[in-house]
């Protein structure tokens, strides 16, 4: 399982939320940018704790923030 | 380049000249034929009881003048904790540290089974026990910047 198999919405999230910056999305995640930035980028997936966090700071169920691409 | 990144990038550089100036300080005060002696180690011993503490004292002073270095230049201050990112690629970095040390330490059992010089044994344990440090620093590096 690579971890380009799952992808993100993150930035769009970011976007339709006033233009939420990374820091922001990272203090209210409670992690810090970098984190944020690797998971944008698709560098770095996000524990299933930490995808929940996210995806509650959009008010979105997880799926609508993270999909996984079992084509692989 | 982030915070973490500039961190570890400091770190790099300072364990390449702490090691390196020491090493030379410690070669060039050592006393006649101690380092290649046969039978007294004592410079071999002191080296590493001296390096530990020089090199943390060191490291804690170089970080500090780099915090305040970086808040000053790019207004950015440190993170007050570390998150799953950070954990997972310092755990990754640390392995890697580990089975260098491990190589080095099998290497450095060597000189005492061969006709090669004692000396050599506490030589591979220091170079090893450096290089070490360093992969880990510049794995560390490589993780942040490629992802885990």
């Amino acid at each position: 399982m690579g971890k380009d198999a799952i992808s993100n919405q993150i930035r769009i999230l970011r976007f339709h939320h006033n233009e939420m910056t990374q820091q922001q999305l990272a203090d209210r995640a409670g992690v810090t940018r970098q984190t944020i930035v690797a998971i944008e980028k698709g560098n770095y997936s996000p524990s299933l704790e930490l995808a929940f966090r996210i995806a509650r700071v959009f008010g979105k169920p997880i799926e609508e923030v993270f999909q996984y691409d079992d084509k692989q | 380049m982030s915070y973490q990144e500039k961190k570890v990038f400091v770190s790099i550089i300072s364990s390449l000249l702490i090691f390196t100036l020491y090493t030379i300080y410690a070669v060039n005060n050592a006393e006649e034929g101690s380092i290649t002696s046969a039978s007294d180690f004592s410079f071999w011993g002191s080296f590493i009881l001296v390096l530990l503490p020089v090199s943390i004292v060191a490291k804690i002073i170089i970080h500090i003048g780099f915090v305040i270095f970086n808040k000053i230049a790019a207004n950015e201050d440190e993170p007050s904790f570390e998150d799953e990112l950070d954990k997972i690629i310092e755990l990754r970095a640390d392995r890697i540290s580990l089975h260098v040390f491990f190589i080095g330490f099998i290497l450095a059992m060597i000189p005492l089974v061969t006709d090669l010089p004692t000396y050599f044994t506490f030589l591979l344990l220091i170079v090893f026990g450096f290089l070490s440090d360093l992969l880990g620093r510049i794995a560390q590096l490589y993780f942040y910047r490629k992802g885990v």
